[in-house]
């Protein structure tokens, strides 16, 4: 196990320099140089330079790139071009909207998509299986922000419950926090769970079918105790990816659902440093998400190996 | 005393008779065997006394447990009786097992269902039962995974779980298909000296007359979901009278007609082949080891021979294959065909290795379900790039598929529209439709029926005498190596320590190995 983690340990170190490289020589390579391209066409010669010299334009290529990495690594990110602040407080900020979000998402998609994906495969054929098959369906082709403005309509408008939109920060407290990111959190996770309670009934059937099922049948374990006992970890496997794969969206991928809302995320944060070529926020944000991707993926081979002993000591 | 009697069973799977009138009695320590051919309804009379038939089941008749008509009870009242009082092997010994849990966990899951003992009560009682599988957990600890043992292991395992609770009746459907010969008689001599000393009674299905010869105290004969013929072993293969009883019993012995070999000239050379294996390291820095799978074999095939390659599984078999095939790099020695050098990785190394043509085990899975059988057949034509016109070309599809005994037509149809004995009968078309010097026969009627397994032995004779085929057969059943090979290799350990005649070896070995494969191997009885 040690040594099972040791080496994907190496390979998201690897993968993290690969892309820093990626992100830092794209962005170099990228036509006119990030100077002028942050300011258009209109830019004084004096402006420019100023802000060649602030860049460090002036600077060989691989020392800049050294001192961005290393400066990423002391949590020193840069200074905002537009906003003239450091980005670090500036993501630091967005973190906190776009995490918690992203994690309750996944929280409510994971909590709905077992027990539906469970109850389609145990009654497979079945009425209940068509149903839930028929509703997911739909849940994949109606995009997030459809479902996020019924939420508004129904829960905000109707039932006045919720609020429409906006953030009050965490300093108001934890529930009134939580209770603003829930129509964005269920926006977010309706069609995730759709299609992870589809993928959970599928790995389900499969395994279903294996003969240590029957096995266990022939033991005596009626089919309830046969799939909770020998199924289910089985079934585990692909639904992990998936989740995985799902996280990462959710951290990068909820910028509609965040216009939608009125949150200060990440997503919007990106959006708005493209629009207003900030090319130091731009930069820091992408390396920050893909951070975050590639260590949601660790996480995920970390508990490969903790749900199946056969990875655990091939090495 | 009658333990299990099924009166007048007959079972209807979404309206498909699958089982008709099956009547049957098993008693105290007594093994009663179930035979015939797969689709024979077999393994679903063993489902039925289990009750654990599929879905869309209607099912009639009586099955009693000494008192107890196992059709008329609930669900839970069944998940009392299985794995307490009957219990159930299986197979496929490799996939029986949940592959996340521990063998300790999988084999005390049973005693924790069915009975009230404490846990430390439960670990000894675990611990006497692998005792009595023969795998005492000093050597092999409760906390291993199946992954870390082999396919024998495995079914020892499977075994103990079933054993643990003492049940009155064990059910054993095929339980050594899927083993080597010398795992398979430790297996059989392991379940009946268990039948004797707990006095079961057990079900033994299986395709396989000499292990039922070996195995049975009675024989039912089944054929299309009913009993044909039935009676105590001793008498049955005696006074055998169904036609479909002697049909099988005269295909399980079916001995062809090999035309003598006489062309002399050497076809394949092999000198000093051997394969290495990288294995994985277990530390980080050293230096990795190397597992030598072939070990320095030579041989030589002369023109028109037949040739048996056997032995137990991991002892080389396939990667000699494989590396013949070219489809192993080589670390060390020579292949060359007619004199000609096959080297790796050079032009010509293509058109030797189109001289030589392989037919696999599973007739299904070596083909694409999308492709016709004409597309099926010719592909090998493509990679000659030849040029040849549509009529040759269908003229020549056409010949072949008559000569491994299919109709023109067929080259129409896709592979599911046919039989397994059809299949293989298709792969060989396909291995001969390229004229090829040598063709190896990678058990390739391992998985087939005794009367299919007849018939494609006997279509293989048959092109030895029209085509003077020259082919390597590997086998693990000496039966069937015994009466289509002329020369023999055993291979142990990735060497080949016997070579010779076939007919000499089998009756004389010289190799203890060679003896103990044979002296595992189960025998059927002599008179005819």
């Amino acid at each position: 196990m040690l040594r099972y983690s040791f080496k994907r340990l190496i390979s998201l170190i690897i993968s993290l320099v690969i892309a820093s490289f990626v992100i830092f020589f794209v962005i170099e390579i990228a036509p006119g140089d990030p100077a002028s391209f942050m300011l258009g066409i209109n830019a004084q010669p004096e402006t420019l330079a100023a802000l060649k010299e602030e860049l460090g334009l002036n600077i060989p290529k691989h020392e800049r790139y050294v001192s961005w990495v290393t400066g990423m690594l002391t949590g020193d990110f840069g200074t905002s071009y537009t906003y003239r602040t450091p980005v670090n407080q500036m993501i630091a900020d967005r973190m906190w909207v776009s995490v918690p979000l992203a994690i309750y998402a996944l929280l409510i998609s994971t909590l709905l998509a077992f027990p539906v994906g469970i109850v389609a495969a145990t009654n497979r054929g079945k009425t209940g299986d068509v149903a839930i098959m028929g509703a997911t369906q739909l849940g994949i082709a109606v995009p997030n922000f459809w479902f996020a403005m019924i939420m508004v309509l129904i829960f905000s408008i109707n039932l006045r419950w919720f609020s429409a939109g906006g953030f009050p920060g965490w300093d108001t407290g934890f529930f009134l926090s939580i209770k603003s990111l829930t129509l964005p959190a269920f926006s977010l996770a309706l069609p995730q769970a759709a299609i992870l309670s589809r993928v959970m009934r599928s790995s389900l059937l499969d395994v279903l079918n294996e003969d240590y099922i029957r096995t266990a049948r022939a033991k005596g374990l009626n089919k309830r105790q046969s799939l909770w006992r020998h199924a289910l970890r089985n079934a585990l496997i692909p639904v992990l990816t998936i989740i995985g794969l799902q996280f990462a969206f959710l951290m990068a991928g909820s910028i509609i659902i965040e216009q939608v809302f009125f949150l200060p995320g990440l997503g919007r944060l990106v959006f708005q440093a493209i629009s207003q070529r900030d090319l130091i926020v731009v930069e820091s944000v992408v390396m920050i998400l893909v951070f975050s991707v590639i260590m949601v993926n660790f996480i995920v081979d970390l508990s490969y190996a903790a749900v199946d002993p056969r990875l655990r000591s091939r090495v | 005393m009658t333990l299990l009697k099924l009166n007048s069973i007959n079972l209807n799977i979404n309206g498909k008779s699958i089982l008709k009138d099956i009547s049957l009695e098993v008693r105290k320590g007594e093994i009663v065997a179930i035979t015939g051919e797969s689709g024979s309804g077999k393994s679903m009379t063993a489902l039925s006394v289990m009750q654990l038939l599929p879905i869309g089941s209607v099912q009639n008749g009586s099955i009693f447990l000494e008192d107890t008509n196992l059709i008329s009870l609930t669900e839970s009242e069944l998940c009392r009786i299985r794995g307490n009082e009957i219990s159930m092997i299986f197979q496929e010994p490799m996939t029986a097992l949940n592959p996340l849990k521990t063998i300790g966990n999988q084999i005390a899951e049973t005693v924790k269902l069915h009975k009230a003992a404490s846990h430390s009560d439960t670990i000894e009682i675990v611990k006497s039962t692998m005792r009595r599988v023969e795998m005492p957990p000093e050597k092999f600890p409760l906390y291993l995974y199946p992954h870390q043992l082999s396919g024998g292991q495995r079914q020892r395992v499977v075994i103990a779980m079933a054993i643990i609770s003492n049940p009155k009746l064990l059910i054993a459907d095929e339980p050594t298909t899927a083993l080597d010969v010398t795992t398979q008689s430790q297996i059989l001599t392991l379940l009946k000296g268990l039948v004797t000393d707990l006095d079961m009674g057990m079900i033994m299905i299986t395709h396989d007359l000499a292990v039922v010869h070996n195995m049975a105290d009675k024989i039912s004969v089944m054929n299309q979901g009913k009993i044909v013929e039935r009676g105590s072993t001793s008498t049955i293969f005696r006074t055998m009278k169904h036609p479909y009883t002697k049909m099988l019993f005269n295909a399980s012995n079916h001995k062809v007609d090999l035309p003598k070999a006489i062309n002399k000239e050497p076809l394949l050379e092999v000198s000093n082949l051997s394969r290495d294996y990288i294995l994985p390291k277990t530390k980080i820095f050293e230096r990795p080891k190397i597992f030598r799978a072939v070990d320095k074999v030579s041989f030589t095939l002369h023109k028109g021979e037949r040739l048996g390659l056997v032995g137990e599984s991991g002892c080389g078999k396939s990667t000699l294959t494989r590396a013949l095939l070219g489809l192993e790099e080589i670390q060390e020695g020579k292949i060359k065909i007619s004199g000609q050098l096959v080297l790796k990785n050079d032009v010509d190394s293509f058109a030797s290795k189109k001289r030589m043509q392989v037919v696999f085990q599973d007739p299904f899975g070596s083909f694409n379900p999308r492709h016709k059988v004409s597309r099926l057949i010719s592909e090998p034509l493509y990679l000659e790039k030849k040029n040849i016109t549509n009529d040759e070309l269908n003229n020549l599809l056409e010949t072949t598929l008559i000569s491994v005994g299919l109709n023109r037509d067929d080259k129409e149809k896709y592979i599911h529209e046919f039989s397994g004995g059809q299949r293989q009968r298709i792969a060989i078309a396909r291995a001969l439709i390229v004229k090829p010097d040598i063709i190896i026969f990678d058990e390739a009627v391992s998985a087939l029926d005794v009367s299919v397994r007849a018939q494609i032995l006997d279509l293989i004779a048959e092109l030895c005498r029209s085509l003077d085929l020259t082919y390597i057969f590997i086998s693990h059943d000496l039966s069937v190596v015994r009466t289509i090979t002329d020369k023999v290799m055993v291979m142990e350990n990735g060497k080949i320590i016997e070579y010779g005649n076939t007919e000499k070896i089998l009756t004389n070995p010289a190799h203890e190995y060679t003896v103990k494969l044979i002296e595992a191997a189960p025998s059927m009885p002599s008179f005819s």
